[in-house]
């Protein structure tokens, strides 16, 4: 990875403009941050955004495929907008923030995963049937 | 001997920025940490929001409620300041304080409107009696959206005192540090919308 920045030094001192008397000095913790990042990933989010707001106004095809394809989308444009607008994964080793936005990942995954699996099942697992139900009226007509 | 002596003080000060600057960087892995905790917030809210969607009790739904041009155009302010916000920072990293100025500005106008769009929605719906008193579908959306705008105004505020502080003093090491911070803060944010613009609106649009 560090072969694309021979000439780079993780401690690089820049900026000592005579007129600076706080000496700016830079340590770079990360690959340096170009002006075509931000370019790339806003051009390619408009476009995400775009495709996304069409296809739902337009219903170009069946419901669920619809949603399938949206959260693709979604899906697309925040690993877009990680990489080039926040710089996750462009940082030196250790990776940290990379390893902290996973370890993240993995716990929204979980979080929300896991209610929107129990609470869908809830109906399932707490309504009685109608046969228990029944019995249970008739339980406490006999009272 | 003089030489030496100045040659040492030199590696001395600069050893001492390096320790200074790696606090720095400490800082925003610190800040990172914070932003990506922050993450667990809007997972709950997003997972309360979806149990709730159709729990409308009788009021409108959001394919009745929204109006999707208007919710294109909010995200398209947000987009766009992010993007401008990216330019801040990269112009701040070069010390060109006039730039930085301009395009924080700019990101400021822009989330501003994202704001006052927000904040205009939220009132035209309430005066239709649509509050968050209506049903369990708006509860989960009043929250989870102002959730994201309450952040958002928090951003703004930083930007307006952070651009008083730059034009006052400059960009020294810490207001780079903050500049760098900020910048980390709305990137976030917009990353956020992402996915109410997907879940809440357009996933809500094709519930009709």
């Amino acid at each position: 990875m560090s072969k694309k920045h021979p000439n780079h030094h993780k401690y690089h001192l820049s900026g000592n403009e005579p007129q600076d008397s706080e000496a700016l000095v830079e340590v770079q913790e990360e690959r340096p941050v170009l002006l075509k990042h931000y370019i790339i990933g806003f051009i390619s989010s408009l476009i995400l955004t775009l495709v996304a707001y069409i296809i739902t106004i337009n219903h170009v095809a069946d419901r669920n495929i619809l949603f399938i394809i949206l959260a693709l989308l979604a899906l697309g444009q925040f690993l877009l907008q990680m990489f080039y607008f926040l710089h996750v994964g462009r940082e030196f080793s250790p990776k940290f923030k990379l390893l902290m936005a996973s370890f993240m990942s993995l716990v929204v995954i979980i979080l929300v995963g896991g209610s929107l699996w129990i609470m869908f099942n809830l109906n399932g697992r707490v309504m009685p049937t109608q046969s228990q139900m029944v019995k249970y009226m008739n339980s406490q007509n006999s009272l | 001997m003089g030489d030496l002596a100045t040659t040492s003080l030199s590696i001395a000060k600069s050893n001492r920025k390096i320790e200074q600057i790696e606090n720095d960087n400490t800082t925003l892995f610190g800040f990172w940490v914070y932003l990506m905790t922050d993450c667990v917030l809007f997972a709950s809210l997003f997972a309360t929001f979806v149990v709730l969607r159709n729990n409308t009790f009788g009021g409108p739904t959001g394919a009745q409620l929204f109006s999707m041009p208007y919710v294109l155009l909010e995200t398209m302010a947000l987009l766009t300041s992010s993007f401008t916000n990216g330019l801040a920072l990269l112009s701040a990293q070069k010390r060109k304080v006039k730039q930085t100025l301009f395009w924080m500005g700019l990101t400021f106008v822009l989330g501003l409107t994202f704001l006052s769009l927000e904040l205009a929605e939220f009132h035209k719906f309430a005066r239709m009696g649509d509050s968050w008193t209506r049903s369990g579908f708006l509860s989960a959306y009043y929250t989870l959206v102002g959730t994201h705008g309450a952040h958002i105004t928090i951003g703004l505020l930083w930007m307006a005192v952070m651009a008083f502080y730059i034009f006052k003093r400059g960009i020294t090491r810490v207001s780079l540090k903050r500049i760098r911070m900020m910048s980390m803060f709305w990137h976030f944010l917009d990353v956020v919308w992402i996915f109410i613009f997907t879940i809440v609106y357009l996933f809500g649009a094709l519930h009709a």
